[in-house]
């Protein structure tokens, strides 16, 4: 059984329907590249998985647990929703990073939060006493940090980092609360050329047997190095879905010919 | 000499009520002014109404016509049953009016900061309040130092306006020393307010200081 399973998502806003019936599944450890021309819905599916938009019908399943059901929607209790959440993370066009924490504060808050009031019994893997559940969230930043290539900026704050470090820090920070599947918006888009290697070979350097990514871009050479399986979106709708080879190498339908040729000029 | 110490003692004990009607405001219309900035922000549409008009009433009328209001209508509409007595119409004026003006700061500041940085928050697991008080407060109070801090350093002058209701604060004092013959007691009263605002500029720029240690 596939990790995630996407079934039947619809998503309209007003009368514009950005996603029309979209179905997919991921394997532990795939990447999953998601190809295709703006306003084709790309963005808008990663925000459903991530629960920033409520999708009008459909199924979302990670695990074989029903994480979203269209029929259910309006039972979700808040704190359901906050939990589902940590299934995913997501990595923003934008990057979208804390400015007054430093680089370190930025990966730390989040699971500092999570683990502050930790009921009688609870414990953060196998620990329960406060200062050594910051001591080892702190080590764990630490790691991350050095993982993106940033250990030796992990006290600056996003204002002193380029585009490229601040990415790299949003990548760890959304790295430190292990989700799931961990989605990419875009996350080159707003970067200068010179920066976007350094970011595109982090992901790269993430791809491993149990990291699962999602991984919406406009770099197709990046998408069909490091997928497993690229899906082509038009028009909310999955116009074609396959290996790098099958979509990018030997596109079958006309309009993903077209994309795909803007791009080999 | 004589004279001046006895100027000085009149003037001091009526800046001695500006201070307090600048403190006791600040101390209220400061929260009070976030609890209206919350309704002028609700999603509950007569609520947002509500607030909206009531800023505007605030904000649209003199302080000077909002003192009489306070102190003169109860007695008047309750034909001498009900009255504040002046320091508490003071009061209860300067904090509705100042807490308007401190909501549309408030206001300015929470919708300025991007969307993106709660959404960063919520994909992240936080919870709302988890969110304003750990990602979007400071960031807050750092874009509404400077608005803030004009606002109070208005404040300080506009408790002069206490004098229309009676209330004997400095400028008073020093008008009542004019009509015997003593004019400079007025300028020496701008003293006061030229020191205290100084203070006042010192610590906010210190407070912009402290606040500088990041950008955005």
């Amino acid at each position: 059984m596939a990790l995630l399973q996407v079934e039947g998502i619809k998503k309209s806003f007003g009368k514009t329907q950005v996603l029309k019936d979209i179905s997919f599944s991921l394997e532990k450890g795939e990447v999953l590249a998601i190809i295709g021309s703006s306003g084709s819905g790309k963005t808008t599916l990663l925000r459903c998985l991530n629960f920033l938009e409520t999708p009008n019908s459909g199924k979302i399943s990670v695990n074989n647990t029903v994480l979203f059901d269209g029929d259910t929607k309006n039972n979700m209790t808040d704190s359901q929703i906050r939990k589902n959440r940590l299934h995913f993370g997501l990595v923003f066009q934008s990057f979208n990073l804390f400015p007054q924490y430093t680089a370190i504060e930025n990966v730390m808050l989040a699971p500092k939060l999570h683990n502050k009031k930790l009921k009688n019994g609870a414990n953060y893997k196998g620990l329960t006493k406060p200062g050594e559940i910051k001591a080892l969230i702190r080590e764990e930043a630490l790691a991350l940090l050095d993982k993106v290539g940033l250990s030796d900026k992990i006290d600056s704050y996003p204002c002193n980092l380029s585009g490229g470090q601040q990415q790299r820090v949003a990548i760890a920070r959304a790295l430190a609360l292990n989700p799931d599947v961990l989605c990419f918006d875009e996350p080159t888009s707003a970067l200068d050329p010179e920066l976007t290697g350094e970011v595109l070979n982090v992901i790269r350097g993430l791809k491993s047997s149990d990291s699962t990514m999602i991984v919406v871009t406009h770099e197709i050479e990046f998408a069909r190095d490091v997928a497993d399986k690229i899906i082509f979106m038009s028009d909310g709708v999955i116009e074609e879905e396959g290996t790098p080879e099958e979509v990018i190498g030997n596109p079958r339908s006309p309009r993903t010919q077209a994309f795909l040729s803007r791009f080999n000029g | 000499m004589e004279e001046f110490l006895s100027v000085t003692g009149q003037l001091f004990t009526g800046f001695g009520e500006n201070c307090f009607i600048f403190a006791i405001t600040l101390l209220a219309a400061l929260p009070l002014g976030l609890v209206v900035s919350l309704g002028s922000m609700s999603k509950f549409k007569p609520l947002k109404w509500l607030t909206k008009t009531f800023v505007w009433i605030i904000r649209g009328t003199p302080l000077m016509l909002q003192l009489f209001v306070v102190f003169y209508i109860p007695p008047l509409a309750s034909q001498g049953g009900f009255a504040f007595d002046r320091m508490q119409a003071a009061l209860i004026a300067f904090i509705i009016n100042y807490a308007a003006y401190f909501s549309e700061i408030y206001r300015g500041g929470i919708e300025s900061i991007p969307k993106g940085q709660y959404e960063a928050g919520y994909v992240l697991g936080m919870k709302r309040s988890q969110i304003f008080f750990n990602v979007v407060l400071l960031q807050v109070i750092k874009r509404i130092t400077a608005p803030i801090g004009n606002e109070i350093i208005t404040l300080v002058k506009d408790t002069s306006l206490a004098s229309v209701i009676a209330i004997p604060e400095i400028l008073m004092n020093a008008k009542d020393f004019s009509m015997v013959g003593l004019i400079w007691p007025l300028f020496y009263s701008a003293l006061f307010f030229l020191a205290f605002c100084g203070i006042l500029t010192l610590l906010f720029s210190f407070i912009e200081k402290k606040l500088d240690f990041y950008k955005g």
